[in-house]
């Protein structure tokens, strides 16, 4: 943590990493906090980057949603902050990925 | 996944500022708002990836423009403004991200909050408007250190000149030119009430800057009634840089 309290970025910051491995925009989509149990877009929560890898906590109660490692061939994906996932299907027309 | 661009125009906005046109076969298209990531790797298989946001409006043509400001210790941004040429390649991912984004079909006032090169994504959806020949009323509030340092100065003009229902104000935080009514200072309560949309139009806020400003900007907001659902945030690190 830098001494501002400001060292995270929006859930934006994983988008481009999320897409080597979900066929969808991940960040657009609704989550659930399982800590605290808000409802907030993925690209809402505060990600940090300096770090082996990344954390996305809640930007409500700063719990842990999601981490994300990638190292070589293997990606580690945690999502156990995280209840469940909505994913708008119009998105993936939008964007033809 | 990673496209190759090739550089088809390079274009100084500031001394510390270029912004780069990329021809992208395959492009998918993109969405004002969105950015790419770009993939730089050196002859011994170092690679370093940074995001930048797309600056130009959607098009059919496969060209993608982004505008890099130039981070002194930067391991990526001094090689993309300085020794980047005409004809090079670069690798890119995207477009990335459904969230901050402005899509033309969205009828609601537009309130664009820009801190310093935090103006790339919101000028994507000022030209998307344009292009689209969308009347929906746009206001950007475009805070910056000083005159040299605006982007897009010329463009932004044109655009706010031709049509009335685009509205500029720029807040300079430490030189502002001569006469300029505002004494240079961050954005504060009353810069917002006066020249923001008023939280009961409804308008949804697109603010991006530094996580600092982004923070104090949305604060701004929420306490001047704007409810959080209506306000898309786009931090970028404390370096400056995305990542």
């Amino acid at each position: 943590m830098s001494s501002n309290g400001y060292d995270y970025l929006d859930g934006n910051a994983l988008a481009g990493e999320m897409t080597e491995i979900f066929a969808m925009d991940v960040t657009a989509a609704e989550g659930q906090c399982s800590h605290c149990g808000t409802i907030k877009h993925l690209a809402e929560a505060h990600v940090y980057v300096k770090c082996p890898g990344v954390v996305a906590r809640c930007a409500v109660c700063e719990q842990v949603l999601l981490r994300f490692v990638s190292v070589r061939q293997q990606v580690f994906l945690d999502v156990r902050g995280l209840t469940y996932l909505t994913l708008d299907r119009s998105l993936l027309q939008e964007y033809g990925s | 996944m990673w496209h190759v661009g090739k550089v088809t125009a390079l274009h100084d906005e500031t001394a510390t500022a270029r912004t780069i046109t990329l021809q992208v076969p395959y492009w998918p298209g993109h969405v004002a708002g969105q950015h790419v990531d770009i993939r730089l790797t050196a002859a011994d298989g170092y690679s370093a990836v940074r995001s930048y946001s797309i600056a130009s409006a959607p098009n059919l043509e496969g060209r993608v423009e982004i505008t890099v400001e130039r981070l002194p210790t930067g391991e990526v941004s001094p090689y993309l403004t300085q020794e980047l040429a005409v004809g090079d390649r670069l690798e890119l991912r995207g477009p990335i991200g459904g969230w901050f984004v402005w899509r033309p079909h969205q009828s609601e006032p537009i309130q664009l909050i820009a801190g310093g090169s935090g103006i790339v994504p919101l000028m994507a959806m000022i030209r998307s408007r344009a292009s689209a020949g969308i009347t929906t009323p746009f206001r950007l509030l475009y805070s910056v250190r000083d005159p040299a340092s605006v982007f897009y100065r010329d463009i932004l003009q044109l655009l706010s000149d031709r049509d009335q229902s685009v509205s500029l104000t720029y807040a300079y935080t430490r030189t502002a030119p001569k006469d300029w009514p505002r004494p240079p200072g961050r954005i504060d309560a009353a810069l917002i009430a006066n020249t923001t949309w008023q939280s009961n139009l409804g308008p949804t806020c697109y603010v991006c800057g530094p996580t600092s400003f982004v923070e104090s900007a949305t604060g701004l907001l929420v306490a001047g009634g704007h409810s959080p659902d209506k306000i898309r945030t786009e931090r970028f690190g404390p370096s400056g840089d995305r990542r």
